[in-house]
């Protein structure tokens, strides 16, 4: 039954990079600023007419980035009464979208602005070393633990001891990833990659290779919600949020509780699918947070797209490449597309893009309902949104 | 340049597990109550909630539960140990614990190998309870 208050997505917008780095020069709460206002311009409001702000991040920390909402609020000069800084890693703005939708259902808010900015690459931040040995972390980095692509092998390596998923299988998702990248202009990596090329790079933390990884790049993206009825006098068509859900399980990944199966992603999808009341089958594209190539396979099978164990055969034969069976990561993810270290963000804003129809050469035909699904952490955090053409 | 090794932040409640590592002992919570062992060590049982918990010495075997070959190491401290194994232990008791398998062939490491614990001293504070195949 429809609402006036139903949520929607309103705007959206992301910066443009160029090898993987920002083309404008601005800090990185100057790029967050950027597109906060690209974004709700794009909806036909102005950021004065803002609300509600939500964000994640790992800039300024330790510093303002420690009150993150705050220090970005002070930044565009508005005063929200509505705020979250949910930081639950990469899926963060899955579950921003989860928390706007309420707020916007109760009347708590009218118009909610969900930013993230991150300059990895330009400032050459990021290293597989990382997290200070304090609290449950001393008792896995004076270990060596390569951070985080190590606790993802880890899995990895019991999946594949499990139910014999092979390096190959890996592949199959970097390579159709990469193939939707050649459609998407947009796209970091855009040269054409082959199985063998997956498993002939270096590699890194066994079972996973170079090319099972995530990129390292900058990255800016926002988008803006609002009511379904104060849309109807919006200039941009909008995308109705039908369902979400999230959770989390660990940090450390020792204290995964059962490293080949994704609990987060199978309790936020199930919760998510029933809100919105479709089924498997409804899906017409599907956006799946890829840090790495494993991280997509144990999401397909904890979000029930297959069976636990027999990902490896469903991603096998290219099916969810471009012109497969199964559409996913159509911008080319964060293994091609772009990775500034949440890349939760922009699976959202893809999604969005193919609702609306407005992906030229990768549009996926159709497509009317999208699942986006994040995880963040080591395989620690999952959420879950469904999107809907309106 | 010699960059060296993170060592463990020790807190309240890790201070008898890394003192029992520098005396030579794997001692890890045991909860009163539920009778479980846990790791890593904390205030309350991760199982019951309960604070009835005491430091108990186990027996130090226990199986690769998965691991990984770092090939690149996690900083530049780490570079002279690559490739090392870096591998979750399930303990006998129950628990899991992360740690490093002492090997000279990394290759020859799986899951389900057995191990037992031995100990790596790596300051005057710190000894680091390792494992190796057994």
């Amino acid at each position: 039954m429809k609402n006036g208050r139903d949520p929607v997505i309103v705007g959206i917008a992301d910066a443009s990079l160029k090898d993987g780095k920002f083309v404008t020069n601005a800090s990185v709460l100057g790029h967050a600023a950027l597109v906060a206002k690209a974004a709700v311009e794009e909806a036909g409001l102005k950021l004065s007419d803002v609300d509600g702000l939500l964000t994640a991040g790992m800039w300024g920390v330790p510093g303002p980035g420690q009150l993150a909402t705050v220090t970005l609020g002070e930044y565009l000069n508005i005063m929200p009464t509505f705020v979250d800084g949910t930081n639950i890693g990469g899926s963060a703005f899955e579950a921003h979208v989860a928390h706007a939708a309420m707020a916007l259902r109760e009347g708590y808010c009218e118009v909610a602005l969900i930013v993230y900015s991150s300059d990895q690459k330009s400032l050459r931040s990021r290293n597989l070393g990382g997290r200070p040995s304090v609290l449950s972390m001393q008792h896995e980095t004076p270990y060596g633990m390569p951070t985080p692509v190590g606790g993802y092998a880890m899995a990895a390596q019991r999946h594949m001891h499990e139910y014999g998923t092979t390096s190959e299988n890996l592949a199959e998702i970097a390579v159709a990833t990469r193939k939707w990248a050649q459609l998407n202009p947009e796209a970091t990596r855009r040269d054409p990659l082959s199985i063998d090329d997956v498993l002939s790079s270096t590699m890194i933390s066994e079972p996973l290779h170079l090319l099972d990884c995530c990129l390292v790049t900058d990255g800016a993206g926002a988008i803006v919600m609002t009511t379904a009825e104060r849309a109807r006098d919006l200039k941009s068509k909008p995308v109705a949020v039908k369902g979400y859900g999230e959770a989390h399980t660990h940090w450390a990944i020792g204290e995964m509780p059962d490293l080949a199966r994704l609990l987060p992603a199978q309790k936020a999808g199930e919760r998510a699918m029933k809100m919105a009341g479709v089924s498997h089958s409804d899906i017409d594209v599907v956006e799946i947070y890829d840090s790495f190539t494993i991280t997509v396979l144990l999401s397909l099978e904890a979000l029930g797209f297959c069976k636990i164990g027999e990902g490896g055969d469903f991603v096998s034969g290219q099916r969810t490449a471009p012109g497969g069976r199964f559409p996913m990561n159509t911008s080319g993810g964060g293994l091609s597309a772009l990775h500034p270290g949440m890349f939760g963000m922009f699976l959202l804003i893809e999604a969005v893009r193919q609702l609306r129809g407005d992906c030229g050469e990768r549009q996926v035909e159709g497509a009317e309902t999208a699942l986006v699904h994040g995880t963040g952490g080591t395989l620690s955090s999952g959420a879950t949104v469904i999107l809907q053409k309106d | 340049m010699i960059t060296e090794k993170p060592l463990p932040v020790i807190d309240h409640d890790s201070a008898p597990y890394w003192e029992a590592a520098r005396e030579g002992r794997l001692d890890i919570p045991l909860c009163g109550d539920c009778g479980k062992h846990h790791f890593y060590p904390r205030s309350v049982c991760p199982y019951c909630h309960s604070d009835n918990l005491s430091f108990d010495t186990v027996s130090g075997r226990g199986e690769v539960h998965t691991f990984t070959i770092a090939r690149r190491p996690a900083g530049p401290a780490f570079a002279d140990d690559v490739p090392y194994v870096v591998a979750l232990i399930e303990l006998e008791e129950g628990p899991r614990m992360m740690s490093r398998i002492q090997t000279d062939d990394p290759e020859n490491v799986h899951i389900g190998a057995k191990v037992e614990v031995t100990f790596v001293k790596a300051t005057d504070e710190v000894t680091f309870p390792y494992f190796k195949i057994i």
